[in-house]
């Protein structure tokens, strides 16, 4: 039997801040969003009090305050490095691993023996090495993998290691009567309420159902999780991550913007990230879009959200003239009056620098030009951190950047944020 | 002997590419002189030939610190000395330290304790009482670990690296 393990990495980013502030240990503590927007990590303590993920944190405020709940701002540069230091340390456990998500990892384990101290042997020496608490999951596919894993987190007999392949089908019964449908991997919020409505609620109740039945309400993708939870593997790892076909960079800005000036700062910016992870990935962009918007939640004041997309003359990785699209399509869709909340920019048409089709004005001498001088400003920005070289445009002050009240550290990438030991 | 062969090759299909440039649908539609000049320039630059060098076989990676410090890149964390404390084992203030996770914690060796929620750096001894944390230096006492006391060990010390 094969034999799947999911390594998913326990409320990741509030175990990241923990490494670095072990006074923040047993306290209830969040991390939010962007500006401080809504909670995207919750310790187990905050999870108790029956918080939920992504609520608004004014909505919050006040149990919090009751409860002397902890709220530190996103710091995704310790927590993208936590993850890296994670997924490489997993890949020693297996010749075959796919990178899920910032916090989980698919990895094969058939042929191993003795699986269940295995992991637990995985669990251990991750927490010693890089201090983060992880469970596994081990089941013969990828949906079932998932679940196991969910197990592990949820009932604490597990020991956060939990392995389907060495139980019976019984016994895998009774556990998936108690799990609802909307927590196997692929159903979703919709998916589970459409389930319910044909009297499908937990997942051994879409284990039995027919398959048959499933692909004519549902669909292909549908009829392959069923097929996934009686043990067929339908969906393999992805062990190469294919190239993004869109890059976006959006995001809201920490406070109102009414001016032009302002907006053109933001959008060349977004660009100028958007373009970094364009030549990161050897592709090349043929379009941009970009679209700005007020305040959806803001009943008052006048709504308006336009977008326009501009095809590019030749495909490119050069920020130059992607921002010089950007802001003419930006002049094309602004209108003054507004309150602003948020722009964005997305990257489309996506070829690989390598499938650069001929035409009959290129300018080999230009592309190389601005090649190096691309490369030369990624390298820079590298070695001495982002930002570091800059297009005037994107502004100097930047009254609108993000709001990131309670950031910790940048303790494993800047030189002088290191942690401090007496 | 390769390169003998490219310098060969190369000036006669620049020669052409340069000769289709200037005169071709290009140049009679938007003469361009930027371009003309630099496809001579390019005719006339230096192309490479010579005799290779003689190192070129003995080439290998320069020294790299990262090698000799860092035994385990993933649980390899830097960081700062604050205080004298420890001036007797030479770690000064401002020293940085090179701490590795992965390393076992034995008796003398000086880690990154977490004593009630605290980082500190210290000697480990493992004493018939406990555990104790040592400074180096006359005027730290000795601290005597109790067990209900919110004490584990960050990871251990591997090098100290002080600017002179």
């Amino acid at each position: 039997m094969r034999a799947i393990a999911l390594v998913d990495c326990n409320n990741f980013y509030v175990s990241c801040e923990r490494v670095f502030q072990p006074k923040l240990e047993d306290k209830p503590v969040v991390v939010l969003s962007n500006n401080d927007g809504c909670v995207v990590s919750r310790s187990q303590e905050v999870k108790e009090l029956g918080i939920k993920m992504a609520v608004p944190w004014f909505q919050i405020k006040d149990i919090a305050k009751r409860h002397g709940i902890i709220a530190l701002s996103s710091n995704y540069t310790l927590y993208a490095d936590f993850s890296n230091r994670v997924m490489r340390l997993l890949s020693q456990w297996s010749p075959d691993q796919e990178i899920y998500s910032i916090d989980e990892s698919f990895l094969d384990l058939s042929g191993m023996s003795k699986l269940t101290p295995y992991a637990q042997s995985i669990r251990s020496t991750i927490k010693q090495y890089v201090g983060i608490p992880v469970c596994v999951g081990i089941a013969a596919n990828k949906t079932l993998a998932k679940l196991s894993n969910h197990v592990a987190k949820k009932y604490k007999c597990y020991n956060s290691v939990c392995n389907f392949n060495a139980m019976s089908t019984d016994d895998l019964d009774t556990l998936f009567s108690q799990i609802k449908v909307g927590e196997v991997w692929g159903i979703g919020k919709r998916g589970a309420k459409r389930l319910q409505q044909m009297g499908i609620n937990s997942a051994e109740e879409l284990k039995y159902s027919s398959a048959k039945h499933i692909r004519s309400e549902f669909g292909v993708t549908m009829e392959r999780i069923v097929a996934e939870l009686n043990g067929e593997a339908c969906i393999g790892l992805e062990e190469i991550t294919p190239s993004r076909q869109q890059i976006i960079c959006s995001r809201s800005f920490g406070v109102p913007i009414t001016t032009l000036t302002d907006l053109k700062q933001a959008v060349i910016s977004y660009t100028a990230r958007a373009a970094e992870k364009l030549r990161s990935q050897h592709s090349l962009s043929c379009g941009i879009q970009i679209y700005i918007r007020t305040n959806p939640h803001k009943e008052k004041g006048a709504q308006y959200q336009p977008s326009i997309l501009l095809p590019l003359f030749e495909p490119t990785d050069d920020t130059r003239v992607l921002c010089h699209a950007a802001l003419s399509g930006l002049r094309q869709i602004y209108r003054s009056g507004y309150s602003y909340q948020k722009s964005g920019v997305m990257l489309t048409e996506i070829i690989p620098t390598t499938a650069r089709p001929r035409t009959l004005f290129e300018d080999i001498a230009a592309q190389q030009k601005s090649r190096s001088l691309m490369t030369t400003i990624d390298q820079i920005n590298r070695r001495m951190g982002s930002g570091t070289m800059q297009l005037l445009g994107e502004g100097v002050k930047k009254n609108w950047a993000m709001r990131r009240g309670n950031m910790s550290q940048r303790y494993t990438t800047e030189w002088n944020e290191l942690a401090i030991v007496r | 002997m390769i390169s003998m062969q490219t310098t060969t090759a190369r000036p006669k299909r620049l020669e052409r590419q340069a000769r289709r440039a200037t005169h071709g649908l290009l140049s009679l539609t938007h003469p361009n002189k930027e371009l003309f000049h630099r496809k001579r320039a390019l005719l006339r630059g230096a192309v490479p030939a010579g005799f290779p060098s003689p190192a070129d076989d003995y080439v290998e990676q320069r020294i790299n610190l990262d090698e000799h410090l860092i035994q385990h890149r993933e649980s390899t964390f830097f960081m700062r000395v604050a205080g004298d404390s420890m001036r007797g084992l030479g770690i000064f203030d401002e020293d940085l330290l090179v701490v590795d996770r992965a390393l076992t914690a034995v008796h003398g060796c000086v880690v990154i304790a977490v004593l009630d929620g605290e980082f500190t750096v210290k000697q480990l001894l493992h004493t018939p009482s406990g555990k104790v944390l040592r400074a180096a230096h006359p005027n730290y006492l000795d601290q005597h670990i109790k067990p209900e006391q919110d004490f584990s060990i960050w990871g251990v010390v591997s090098w100290n690296i002080h600017k002179i």
